[in-house]
């Protein structure tokens, strides 16, 4: 039972950071039914950001807590810079062509940023200064890290904050009517490129405090890592239905505690003939599922003539 | 444009040191035999490059200073020196540049990678041109059945058995567990191990995977822990293992860790923290601090600073193919290759006799500990035998 709970603790720890990055998948794809594959690359751009003013303050002395918190700081409006920068290049100009084009300029973007940052940070895998001290504590035999209570604690406050800013506030409202219809809701006064532009760089904020979070929860940050996670993250999008913003955070919490279960039990389901190193596929057998089963996800109700 | 630039100059500047050697040798009336040292001479392990240098160029100058006659004339070695830059491409052109040169043997490559492509080069000249490398442990290297290449370190595949034996003597688990990255070097080395320890009695739970990629080990070392394992080793490299002994400690597994050389390295410390503390871990080879006096004596007489990694062994390597031709009298390759098969030379690494591969038979692994972020040497394993590291040392002390 202990095993069983501790393997949830991991899934929550990996689902909520799912989730945050699906946020920001789901709401572009919500406004401009685009996926920007560059997304994944905002979160490794935020934790190397993340590092490097690390390795500078780390040295001169200030609390620890300070130190990350000026790290993330600085990522975040680093990542938003590149969110808006890369609207502006590669998406606006592309408004009104066919759908393939800027789905090509997002993965060429995303490989850009990956190359940018491998020679920036290096190729080798940087080891994220883990410099708070981890804390474990025990629940029913299974054990909880006080980094992994951090993750969860931030990615809820991050998901109400903004389910907060979509659905109560003015921008929030500019939003969904963009999402809802561009030309009419720009018949209303609002600004629609100047809210497609706020939603990539609200996105990338996301993205931001979620590459810290993942750096220094695995102590290790690297140019590649955020074309994985991007994936995945993409997968639990797609899990709660693309473009909707509930359905992002429940597909990715669902994702990572399937994940995470899925790699530990799938050796004593298969007689060890699948090993835990199946632990990518499932993401993967899940997108697969979903689209065959029921393409709309499970909280997407109007994807379907959308998509 | 710029590596291009340099390499040109290095060769240049290299064939000429070589030819002003040869105008010297001739003016004192004694025949020039050239061999050469290949080794990364610039980019990243550069230092290690220049260390291996080291040792070639050291044995060069001692034979010299005693004095070789070969077939009645007086002999004078000297050493041309290239840079492969790591890279296998550089490699199998400066190789072709050695064999063009024409010579009588070659201490080198660095790098496994480098070494397997080069060495067909030297295996294709007529006749094929003898080469020991002291630094390359990749299996392959020595598995191409070509009869001129030799190697005076450890191979990867002995590790595995070196570090089960080591696990099963010294931290007695009654059950391990083995994980590795599903690459051939990982799964190799764990295949090895896990061989080794259920010979030596030991229990192994069923083998977990992550790949060259995981950092997330949490589910794989969520079910370690169920079964609660004494001992665990992964077969990888020190990008993912670092992860997945900052993890394992995270969760609370108590058990002893043990990595192959991919992780047997000093970014550890970087990567798994304070988790890195009582690691054991394995390299091939011995550390030079290991080597005999004589030779760290003359090493730092002559260089200045104390060697940094494998000079022992192509200071060795470069005094076999020496002694190989006073045996056979004669620098040709072709006269003097049957001696080295069979040579036995009492070297500053120990004893080197060579197997019918070109390996060298009861090669040396050394087990390291991490201690407070620096890696110790605490054991030698040879044939089988464990000596401890202090033992070791004293005996070459002798």
């Amino acid at each position: 039972m202990d095993i069983f709970i501790q393997q949830l603790i991991n899934g929550l720890t990996l689902g909520a950071v799912y989730a945050v990055v699906a946020l920001g998948y789901t709401m572009v794809y919500g406004i401009i039914q685009l996926i920007n594959f560059a997304h994944g690359e905002v979160v490794m751009v935020g934790a190397m950001v993340a590092y490097s003013v690390i390795g500078v303050l780390a040295p001169a002395g200030l609390p620890p807590l300070a130190v990350v918190l000026i790290a993330t700081g600085c990522a975040i409006p680093v990542c938003m810079l590149i969110g808006y920068a890369m609207e502006r290049a590669a998406y606006r100009p592309l408004r009104g062509a066919p759908r393939l084009a800027p789905l090509i300029t997002a993965i060429g973007i995303s490989i850009i940023l990956q190359h940018v940052a491998m020679m920036i940070w290096s190729r080798n895998p940087l080891a994220f200064p883990q410099i708070i001290k981890v804390e474990s504590y025990s629940i029913g035999g299974a054990t909880i890290t006080s980094v992994q209570i951090a993750i969860i604690a931030i990615s809820i406050l991050m998901m109400a904050g903004l389910a907060a800013l979509v659905y109560r506030t003015k921008l929030g409202t500019a939003m969904r009517a963009t999402a809802h219809n561009p030309q009419v809701a720009g018949l209303m006064g609002i600004d629609a490129n100047r809210i497609i532009a706020l939603t990539f760089v609200i996105g990338a904020a996301l993205a931001a405090v979620a590459g810290v979070m993942v750096a220094s929860y695995y102590g290790i940050a690297h140019y590649t890592m955020g074309s994985q996670l991007g994936l995945k993250a993409f997968c639990a999008a797609v899990l709660g239905g693309i473009g909707n913003v509930p359905g992002a955070m429940l597909g990715g919490v669902l994702l990572g505690v399937v994940e995470a279960l899925g790699a530990g039990y799938i050796g004593d389901l298969t007689g060890n003939v699948f090993g835990s190193n199946y632990q990518d596929v499932f993401a993967f057998i899940v997108l697969i599922g979903v689209l065959v089963l029921r393409p709309s996800g499970l909280l997407g109700e109007r994807v379907g003539d959308r998509a | 444009m710029n590596r291009i630039h340099v390499l040109v100059l290095a060769m240049v500047l290299a064939a000429a040191s070589g030819c002003s050697d040869d105008k010297k040798a001739a003016a004192s009336g004694k025949v020039s035999v050239v061999i050469g040292s290949v080794a990364p001479l610039t980019g990243g392990i550069a230092h290690l490059g220049k260390d291996n240098e080291n040792g070639a160029r050291l044995a060069i100058e001692e034979a010299n200073a005693a004095g070789a006659k070969l077939d009645g004339k007086d002999v004078v070695f000297d050493l041309i020196s290239f840079d492969d830059q790591a890279d296998p491409k550089v490699g199998t052109t400066v190789a072709q540049k050695l064999v063009d040169t024409k010579v009588a043997g070659v201490v080198g490559h660095l790098n496994s990678g480098v070494t397997i492509p080069a060495s067909a080069v030297y295996n294709g000249a007529s006749p094929p041109i003898p080469m020991i490398t002291g630094s390359a442990t990749n299996p392959k290297v020595t598995e191409q059945g070509f009869k001129n290449v030799f190697r005076v370190v450890g191979r990867d595949d002995q590790q595995g058995p070196a570090i089960a034996n080591y696990l099963a003597a010294t931290v007695k688990p009654k059950l391990a567990a083995v994980i590795d990255d599903a690459t051939a070097y990982g799964e190799g080395l764990a295949n090895e191990v896990e061989k080794t320890l259920t010979a030596a009695g030991v229990k192994v739970l069923p083998r977990e995977r992550g790949s060259d990629k995981t950092t997330d080990w949490k589910a794989v070392l969520t079910k370690v822990k169920g079964s609660s394992p004494d001992a665990v080793f992964y077969g990888g490299m020190d990008a993912t293992g670092g992860p997945l002994l900052r993890q394992g400690r995270e969760l609370g597994l108590k058990a002893i860790f043990s990595f192959g050389d991919g992780a047997c390295t000093d970014n550890m410390k970087q990567l798994a923290g304070e988790a890195s503390d009582g690691l054991l871990c394995s390299q091939a080879g011995i550390p030079p601090q290991a080597a005999s006096k004589k030779f760290l004596d003359a090493y730092k007489k002559r260089f200045n600073i104390d060697p940094i990694l494998y000079s022992p062994f192509t200071y060795d390597a470069t005094n076999l193919l020496i002694e190989a031709m006073k045996k056979a009298n004669s620098a040709d390759p072709a006269k003097y290759l049957p001696e080295l098969q069979k040579i036995d030379h009492a070297g500053a690494t120990g004893r080197i006799v060579f197997d019918a591969k070109g390996d060298r038979s009861d090669a040396e692994m050394t087990i390291f500990t991490m201690k407070a972020g620096k890696l110790l040497p605490i054991a030698i394993i040879k044939s089988g035998k464990t000596v401890a590291y202090e033992d070791f040392v004293a005996q070459a002390k002798k």
